[in-house]
């Protein structure tokens, strides 16, 4: 049991006062930067940075700080989807689809108590995939070259369908309003600015976090102004907050669930181009697609929450593989720890498990004990949170604008994107008011980008062959799954009976 | 605040004091350092480092205040620091190669180099080209053979966007060895230099190009092999082992540069301290250190050497940049 002697020496080292606190400071700080608007999982990590330099603190205790810092993120991220029904980052754009419903339904405190649990298994389950199977896991990350993620995002948007429990064909045009929106910016196959209008700061594209922020945070209060004196008071007064802790029943009818989606979540975040955004959206779809008979996913389904929670936390577990084993970010959060570890004077690589083992084995220990943590740090803390529902929105709402445009203008220092996020904002607004499903755009802008270079790459790569994209038994294997979860949910099986009678019998399983 | 100004008054004249006998009497009071992109990349690990540095070894009392300003490859902030910061003394900006490619090929919209006070250099990470470890191809004349005789057949992955410093690169080593038309090679953009080499092992592409330090982790651990380093002559250290362009006949030289630049408006004297700072930063062992664990090489530039050098890879790019077509 060398691993176990080695995580043991980890824990040994990870298990000092120093440490500890330094666990409990990041994981606190990370659940509150999580749930403000705006701030990430990311901008967290990046905000602490000098904090941990300032202290002078060793390579360990940085890493413990920082990475506390990362899954207090990824757990605080649902507080404000369920409660508010405002994402507080992108992984936690789909628990806002179950979790906003239950808070509505007067059951925000088993919403939030599930989703920690979830956000536990996930992460949990994460991190030993971690230490028994990231060296085989950077082979299987290998297998997968620009055809294969372009089929792998082709798939995700197959399942958009389980987004959106309201019109499909709403939520498809959503899709391809974020698909559009994603086209912003400056083409990195060719160098050519699109859609920029000669203006400098377009050029990057249009940020993920100003547009949620704007599409969820602000119209929800264009909203309240519109209604200002009717429904949205008398709303506020209908909700309760219920039981705080899930019953065992619904734990246990959640498990299956959970324990799906933390492998999925996991293997879409050990893919340096998909990411825990991927993950979360990935699981909430095919759970729906897979367990959803009664439609009741989108209406505050638990399950619809254990789903996405599982699978995004599982996949900021998944994400570290690459950038321990790689030297590759496979999310933003891990792109600026890879930058602290650098600045430590590590280098994370194929070595790195060699040349460094107590900062690895350091690292992991501390997973774990960040992660227990915030586990009996949130499940307490629920009722406090559920107090956020107590507050009535003349006041809320003003907190949330005001945070929304401290927190982009914080992150960004441009006032060019408060103007963008304020035209989201109105744009946001307005679809509302057509009942278009604002999560498909974001998904459409966050997906959009990665799956048009990877398409372009696999075509230059192949001189312009388009047979390149089904080139591998991998990509066939996606795609399959792609065509049967798109096609049978609306003809059941009619025009795909005889291309592939073979495959559907093996794959109806997972799709249906 | 009136214990605040005590706390800034103690601090400029405990640094007045240690610095007696320096030229300059200024020290930055809230030093700040832009990173012109995301946490985690290049830049930021510029800002970030020397920061830290810095204040290891007692050049600057207070942390240095380290902005995330990003969009578009480094334009928003030159923009923000030309039109509102003009006048700061407290602040640098990093720089690379890519800042200088930009503003060669004008894709930092009505911006040019002489809008901003050039610095000083901190090392310099030289281009490499790279194979998988298992691959046929084991010198640089025989990769650019392959893609004189059918460019099809070669892709080469970096982590720039077209027109972008490893696109260059690479070009530059084909233009030395008389490839014809270097628009025909087959270059493919990834999202920064770790996918890229990911895709090399993945087999998706043939070669890679892009900077020593993106390459060394997997050097180390033998999955790729360094057919060629752009570098005038062959390196230090563990280093040494890499052929150059030149040696093989192939009279390329491609160095990513990193550095600052500061705001136009910045007076004399503090252009002067932070001219030196960053030089007496440069010469500690510290730095030294830092380079080494980092693969960068030795590029020691301050002030007025530094503008030309900066002007000069402006208009080397600008050259290359026609060649190709990318601008007119």
């Amino acid at each position: 049991m060398d691993i176990m002697s080695s995580l043991g020496d980890g824990f040994l080292i990870a298990l000092t006062w120093q440490n500890l606190g330094l666990a409990v400071l990041g994981c606190f700080l990370g659940t509150i930067m999580g749930a403000l608007p705006g701030l990430g999982p990311s901008n967290g990590v990046a905000i602490l940075i000098p904090l941990a330099f300032t202290l002078g603190l060793g390579a360990t205790p940085s890493l413990i700080l920082l990475t506390s810092v990362y899954y207090g993120a990824m757990y605080g991220g649902r507080i404000s989807s369920i409660l508010l029904g405002i994402p507080g980052d992108e992984p936690a754009m789909m628990t806002v689809l179950d979790g906003h419903p239950m808070a509505k339904a007067g059951r925000a405190g088993e919403a939030l108590s599930l989703s920690g649990v979830a956000s536990f298994v996930g992460a949990f389950l994460a991190t030993w995939g971690l230490i028994f199977l990231a060296p085989q896991l950077v082979k299987f990350a290998l297998l997968f070259g620009p055809a294969e993620y372009f089929a792998l995002f082709a798939l995700a948007f197959a399942t958009l369908g389980g987004v959106s429990s309201t019109n499909q064909a709403k939520s498809a045009f959503a899709a391809m309003l974020g698909l559009g929106l994603a086209v912003v910016g400056v083409d990195t196959q060719t160098g050519v600015p699109r859609l920029t209008f000669g203006e400098v700061h377009l050029y990057d594209g249009l940020d993920f976090l100003v547009a949620i922020v704007g599409l969820f945070a602000l119209s929800e209060v264009f909203i309240f102004l519109e209604h200002r004196h009717g429904e949205a008071d008398a709303d506020s007064k209908k909700i309760e907050v219920g039981r705080l802790t899930p019953s065992w029943a619904m734990l246990k009818y959640c498990t299956p669930t959970m324990l799906r989606t933390s492998v999925l979540g996991f293997v879409a975040g050990v893919l340096p181009g998909a990411g825990a955004s991927l993950g979360s959206f990935i699981s909430y779809s095919m759970e729906k697609k897979l367990v959803d008979k009664k439609g009741t996913f989108g209406t505050g389904d638990p399950r619809g929450v254990a789903a996405p929670e599982a699978g995004n936390n599982a996949a900021a577990g998944g994400a570290l593989v690459p950038m321990l084993s790689l030297g590759v970010p496979g999310s933003g959060t891990t792109a600026v720890l890879l930058a602290v570890l650098l600045a430590l004077n590590i280098t994370p690589g194929p070595l790195l498990f060699q040349n460094n083992p107590d900062v690895v084995w350091g690292l992991i220990a501390a997973l774990f004990i960040a992660n227990i943590m915030l586990l009996l740090m949130n499940i307490p803390m629920v009722g406090l949170f559920t107090r956020v529902l107590m507050i009535p929105p003349r006041i809320l709402m003003p907190i949330v604008a005001m945070v929304s445009f401290v927190g982009i203008y914080g992150i960004s220092g441009s006032s060019f994107d408060l103007l963008v996020m304020i035209a989201f904002g109105v744009g946001g607004w307005v679809l509302r008011k057509l009942d278009v499903p604002l999560v498909p755009i974001i998904l459409g802008t966050l997906l959009g980008n990665t799956m048009e270079n990877n398409l372009r790459r696999a075509v230059t790569i192949s001189n312009g062959d388009y047979m390149t994209l089904i080139d591998s038994p991998l990509s066939i294997g996606l795609w399959t799954v792609a065509i049967v979860g798109f096609i049978l949910p609306i003809f059941v099986g009619k025009l795909v009976k005889g291309r592939m009678r073979a495959r559907r019998d093996a794959e109806g399983s997972t799709s249906d | 605040m009136a214990f605040k100004h005590l706390r800034t008054a103690l601090a400029v004249a405990g640094l007045a004091l240690t610095a007696s006998g320096a030229s300059a009497q200024f020290a930055p009071e809230q030093p700040e350092c832009i990173a012109p992109a995301n946490p985690g990349g290049g830049w930021d690990f510029t800002c970030r480092q020397v920061g830290k540095t810095m204040q290891d070894i007692g050049l600057i009392s207070k942390t240095m205040q380290v902005v995330n300003l990003a969009g578009g490859g480094g334009g928003v902030a030159y923009a923000e620091v030309v039109n509102k910061r003009n006048d700061s003394s407290d602040l640098i900006v990093a720089a690379s190669t890519a800042t200088a490619t930009r503003l060669a090929q004008g894709a930092y919209p009505g911006n040019t180099m002489d809008q901003v006070r050039w610095l000083a250099s901190i090392g310099a990470d030289y281009g490499v080209i790279a194979v998988a470890a298992d691959s046929d191809i084991e010198t640089l004349p025989e990769l650019l053979d392959m893609i004189k005789n059918d460019p099809r057949s070669v892709s080469v992955a970096g982590g720039s966007a077209v027109g972008g410093w490893d696109h260059l690169k690479v070009l530059i080593a084909a233009n030395a060895y008389g490839v014809e038309d270097v628009r025909t090679v087959k270059y493919i953009a990834f999202d920064g230099g770790g996918e890229a080499v990911t895709q090399l092992l993945a087999g998706s592409v043939q070669a890679f190009t892009g900077d020593l330090s993106e390459a060394k982790g997997f050097v180390d651990s033998g999955d790729i092999k360094v057919i060629a380093v752009l570098a005038p002559e062959r390196l230090e250290g563990e280093f040494a082992a890499f052929p150059t362009a030149k040696e093989q006949g192939v009279d390329a030289i491609g160095a990513n540069w990193r550095g600052f630049y500061a705001p136009a408006g910045m007076t004399d004297e503090a252009y002067d301290a932070w001219v030196s700072m960053i030089g007496e930063l440069y010469a500690s062992p510290e730095w030294k250190e830092i380079m080494a664990a980092n693969g960068l090489a030795p590029l020691n530039l301050q002030g007025a050497e530094f503008e030309t050098f900066v002007s000069d890879s402006v208009t080397q790019i600008q050259d290359i940049s026609r060649e190709i077509g990318i601008i007119k």
